[in-house]
């Protein structure tokens, strides 16, 4: 949030004016403005949802709230306290750190290891780098529902050619959280090396040949030189990889052994009822499990807001 | 509340121990790499840091995409071949020809609307006050905080209909009312416009990623190439037009593709909004019921060889702009 | 690399290990061997009830289906007892999307313990599995249990090639209508016994220039669902059990005199521009009307009947008073259409399906199948029937509750389970769905029906 555009140079300031003309005329205030009204009223809206009884919501809209006041914490606290969230397997706490636990390494882990990849195929290029390059990005179209089962016969009968066990199962080893974090990381590969490799590629070239002719390794130039520079790209692909994360459920469900170490949207698909939708506890848990993307966007906000390359092509 | 935090004890333990143990391991062998000296270590380089990736997306998506292929050939229960039946079932059904067609309308009309919009927006932001743009962002941001069943909490409560005669709870119905409309449409069942009013809800997600992400990469934009163009008396929209757009090209196309293959999977907001019913099914949707839900094993795959087959233009597209960028680099 | 790539499977088996005692452990490991001798010797006074049990103490066992929370919580509140007991560990996972996971996980070879499995043709594919882990037929015990006390069709839906896979959980009646005894009362009118009278009566009310029924197909991802039940009530009703049984196994065709016969029947019913719907609007919002919402207008007097199952009792607000007797809302058994078919019935259940021969498994299997698992799950909470006949019926509080044990156990109640369940999952969980959802939308019923015939699986 801290982060302003007055922190920057006063050159770039008067680069920017002409653009600035044009754009920010009142029409084009205006139409930002009219942009975040559409894009924010259908939130508020269940946000009001959340706050209002049962009976009032089957009745007629949110907007109603306003004219006749009537609100409640009854919805927040059935789905924090009530039966439906906290009363057998640990309750919503709980689930809620098992989704920390289950997103921090599947955010960490394909961020690292996309880096790497992005850089070798970007600038380590070898024979065949760029099919490598092009068949991971085509592969993000790999419907996730087709791979769980394969990935799950893997797991459980690990890779037999005839009669030769060339890989054993792995039931064991995945036990907890090993298979949901395995199977998060594989289906974040292709889309995370896509993005960074946007960025390691955009990278000025005589940086390369610079450390190149000062004698650095390849090994060398991806800790000092590439890795500083694409920490805020790593971080802005970071939040988007810790949404879809923090959002999932499917993998989650298919992968874990256990109930107590399912994340929180297990706990709000659980509030929904056998017989389908609770509006109101579900309008109240989809904000609950908003919290933490929310706070996580607004901490690495200014990554955004000051650009993911803005530090780094300047050096 | 105690007894819970000290029961998660041992699970943040293990998160530790796992992260621990995977950059140590990783540490370790890229300083070893990095200690061999000669032409011995960009080979082993290539090995240490694509290796695993490798080695995760063969296992995870390699593998079941070939499997996946095979199965397209065989019937609902993976025991007889079939040849191109199932195909056969998706192009000449008069239900799955409609699946196709929306799938068509998507691709086409919410990976362009969400970028452009990203675009402007990020353009207009870019010019804003500090504070301004912040919020702007964070409020257009906002939507790829919540799932997409929360989404479609959210976008129930505008599109719900109910007869006049009685008080709308749907946002939208309830707006053209105030306009003056006596009986708004049931927007879910006006066909086809109902697949544009499913749409809208992907573009609500994705415009927040394409304004991120734009915004960043003008932002980017050295300095000095802004300098030339104000010199050169370039003025506002066209200096957006020739050096904006084709400075950021590069991301803009990244930004599209990924939003493109967002949509080419997309089935959450189908799947809970109608079900795909009232002809708005799309590929992806079409692929889950026929695969887990009616257990059509053989069409559900064929229709996902019809995704790895919709992207291949894509590829190409992709594969001209990676070249043209490095031979311009 | 070799070498390094051992040590990181070595550090990974390791770290997994830590994980996975840490994870998974309940506090319930020290002093095993003791609680196992004590039990297997005589059990207190108050578990001398599970006697049959014991000798499995410290084991777990994974109980997986679709209910979720709140019934979920009550049924984990009513075995209680039975794990105090029987120091077995019954942890159950509920799931939105259990009959696509359980396929998953069954042939991906990690199934649970015991599935809940609510449709007969999914026991048939999880018997039948090629790859992975099958189900495994139920201990003989079990099968006594179940053929000693229900009707023979619940044994005939568990039972694939000759073996018998599971009991039943707990049991719906769909053949009912909800009402509300005050309006009933206050307009005059009298509970329909024969369907004529019901038809009478909605013409009554329709005079009034209020619509007489509501209703709601709209369910997520089964979206459909409620309008096969409409259909079904009608073939059993009208056509009698043996058009019913063949319809379902696919030997009459949708499009046949016998079900264009039943469409027109429900077109003068549940599509009929003067009886619905109720609340909502004209016909077609039946479509996208969630079957949740569907009967709430009964309690403002916008809508005086729906045909929707016993189980929809959990959707009216909280404070509605069930109670024929001047309540807010009750039901009244849907009268059949053609009375010579008798007192026909139809209705849904789960069955407990267990995919491993563990013996604390099956310890549990066997006590489910016992009239001991209904009758401590009754009192919990009410909206949940078993069709038990050993079962004391006096343990039922609602009225709802009641009305359906009472036809679920009656010998001469002629039960067929919901057909939807039973045909290929194609047809009654795909095209049946869509298609009628199309047809409240205006679609043709010959248009319909040949859609539906269609997807009929041909291999």
């Amino acid at each position: 949030m801290s982060a302003r555009i007055e922190t920057r140079p006063d050159a770039d300031q008067r680069d920017r004016k002409k653009v600035r003309r044009a754009f920010s005329s009142p029409i084009a205030s205006a139409f930002v403005i009219l942009i975040c009204v559409l894009w924010t009223v259908p939130t508020f809206g269940t946000l009001v949802t959340s706050f209002r009884p049962q009976a009032d919501a089957a009745k007629n809209g949110w907007w109603n709230a306003f004219l006749h006041p009537n609100f409640t914490l009854a919805n927040y606290q059935e789905v924090l306290v009530g039966s439906s969230g906290s009363n057998l397997q640990g309750g919503i706490f709980q689930s809620f750190i098992n989704s920390l636990v289950i997103t921090i390494p599947a955010t960490i882990i394909p961020l690292a290891l996309a880096a790497m990849a992005a850089y070798v195929l970007a600038w380590v290029r070898f024979k065949g780098s760029d099919i490598v390059f092009f068949t991971i990005f085509a592969l993000q179209v790999v419907p996730l529902q087709m791979s769980l089962l394969p990935i799950l016969q893997f797991f459980s009968n690990g890779v037999k050619i005839g009669d030769f066990q060339l890989i054993p199962p792995m039931t064991e080893a995945i036990q907890g959280f090993w298979g949901i974090w395995i199977a998060h990381c594989m289906f974040a590969m292709p889309l995370a090396i896509f993005l960074v490799h946007n960025f390691v590629s955009s990278l000025p070239s005589d940086i390369f040949e610079a450390a190149t002719v000062d004698g650095a390794g390849v090994m060398r130039i991806f800790y000092s030189i590439v890795l500083p520079l694409i920490k805020p790209a790593l971080a802005s692909f970071g939040i988007f990889q810790f949404l879809w994360v923090w959002n999932d459920l499917l993998i989650s469900k298919t992968f874990a052994n256990s109930p107590f170490i399912l994340p929180i949207t297990y706990r709000i698909q659980m509030m929904t009822g056998s017989l389908g939708s609770r509006m109101d506890l579900l309008t109240a848990g989809a904000f609950v499990s908003m919290l933490v993307p929310l706070i996580v966007f607004f901490c690495l906000q200014k990554y955004f807001v000051r650009g993911l390359l803005a530090g780094s092509v300047k050096g | 509340m105690t007894e819970v935090l000290l029961d998660s004890l041992p699970k943040f333990a293990t998160m530790l121990q796992m992260l621990v143990g995977f950059f140590a391991i990783i540490g370790i062998l890229i300083f070893a790499v990095g200690l061999i000296r000669g032409r011995a270590q960009r080979p082993l380089a290539i090995i240490v840091l694509l290796g695993p990736s490798l080695l995760l997306v063969t296992v995870g998506l390699v593998f079941p995409a070939i499997r996946t292929i095979i199965l397209s050939f065989k019937n609902s229960s993976s025991t007889d071949w079939v040849g191109f039946d199932n195909y056969g079932f998706i192009f000449t059904n008069p239900g799955q020809q409609r699946v196709l067609l929306n799938t068509l309308c998507w691709i086409i009309i919410a990976p362009i609307i969400s970028t452009a919009l990203g675009l402007v927006l990020s353009v207009i932001a870019d010019q804003m006050k500090g504070k301004a743009e912040a919020i702007a962002k964070s409020l257009i941001f906002l939507p790829m905080a919540i799932s997409f069943v929360g989404a479609s909490v959210i976008w129930n409560l505008v599109y719900a209909y109910r007869d006049p005669q009685y008080e709308q709870t749907g946002l939208f119905s309830q707006m053209v009312m105030w306009f003056g409309v006596d009986n708004p449409p049931n927007w879910i069942l006006m066909e086809p416009w109902n697949n544009f009013f499913l749409m809208m809800i992907m573009i609500w997600v994705e415009t927040g990623f394409a304004l991120v992400v734009l915004s960043a990469s003008i932002k980017a934009i050295p300095k000095d190439v802004m300098e030339a163009a104000t010199l050169d008396g370039a003025s506002g929209p066209r200096q957006f037009v020739f050096v904006t757009v084709p400075m950021i090209r590069g991301t803009l196309i990244v930004v599209y593709t990924t939003i493109l293959i967002a949509v080419l999977k997309v089935f959450d907001i189908v799947q809970t909004m109608t079900g795909g019913n009232f002809n708005t099914s799309v590929v992806a949707n079409e692929m889950y019921n026929q695969t887990f839900v009616q257990f059509n094993v053989g069409r559900g795959s064929a229709l996902a060889v019809v995704l790895f087959v919709a992207v291949i233009p894509l590829i190409y597209y992709n594969i001209r702009q990676l070249r043209r960028e490095r031979s311009e680099r | 690399m070799r070498r390094s790539h051992k040590t990181t499977v070595a550090v990974l088996a390791s770290l997994a290990l830590v994980g996975s005692v840490a994870g998974c452990s309940g506090g319930d490991d020290g002093g095993d061997d003791a609680t196992t001798a004590a039990s297997e010797a005589t059990m207190s006074a108050e578990c001398a009830a599970y006697q049959d049990y014991a000798g499995h103490s410290g084991t777990t066992v994974d109980v997986y289906g679709s209910i979720l929370s709140p019934e979920s919580d009550s049924m984990e509140t009513a075995w209680k007892e039975f794990e105090e007991c029987t120091g077995i560990d019954i942890v159950y996972t509920g799931d939105n999307s259990f009959e696509s996971q359980l396929p998953i996980r069954a042939q991906g070879g990690t199934p649970p313990d015991i599935a809940v499995i609510p449709q007969p043709g999914l026991i048939q594919r999880m018997a039948t599995l090629a790859t992975g882990t099958k189900a495994v037929p139920a201990p003989d015990e079990v099968k006594a249990n179940i053929e000693a006390n229900y009707s023979s069709s619940w044994v005939d839906y568990a039972t694939v090639d000759g073996e018998f896979y599971g009991g039943p959980n707990s049991a719906n009646m769909k053949t009912m209508v909800w009402y509300s005894p005050t309006a009933f009362a206050a307009a005059g009118y009298a509970i329909p016994t024969t369907w004529e009278e019901m038809m009478t009566l909605s013409d009554t009310i329709a005079a009034t220039g209020k619509k007489p029924w509501c209703g709601g197909i709209g369910s997520g991802t089964a979206t459909g669902w409620p309008a096969t039940d409409w259909v079904e009530e009608l073939v059993l009703s009208a056509k009698g059990g043996d058009v019913y049984d063949k319809w379902v196994a696919g030997d009459i065709k949708f499009n046949s005199p016998e079900i264009n016969d039943v469409m027109n029947i429900l077109d003068g019913w549940m599509r009929n521009p003067n009886y619905v719907n109720g609340g909502f609007g004209d016909v077609a919002t039946i479509a996208t009307t969630t079957f949740q919402d569907a009967g709430l207008p009964i309690l403002s007097g916008e809508c005086f009947m729906l045909q929707q199952a016993g189980f929809y009792g959990a959707q009216w607000p909280e404070g509605t008073k069930v109670d024929p007797d001047g309540g807010d809302v009750a039901a009244f058994y849907l009268p059949p259409y053609d009375a010579s078919t008798g007192k026909p019935v139809i209705g849904g259940g789960e069955f407990f399906v267990a995919f491993n021969d563990r013996p604390e498994v099956q310890a549990v299997q066997i006590y489910f199948s016992t009239p001991e698992w209904p009758e401590a799950r009754i009192p919990v909470a009410t909206g949940w029937v078993s069709a038990n006949k050993a079962v004391d019926q006096s343990l039922y509080t609602d009225p709802i509750d009641k009305l359906s044990a009472q036809y679920l156990t009656d010998p001469e109640a002629l039960f067929r389970f919901d057909g939807s369940d039973l045909m290929p999952a194609a047809v009654g969980s795909g095209a049946e769905w869509t298609a009628l959802t199309n047809w409240f939308n205006g679609t043709s019923t010959e248009e319909t029906l040949a859609a539906i015939d269609a997807a009929w699986p041909t291999d």
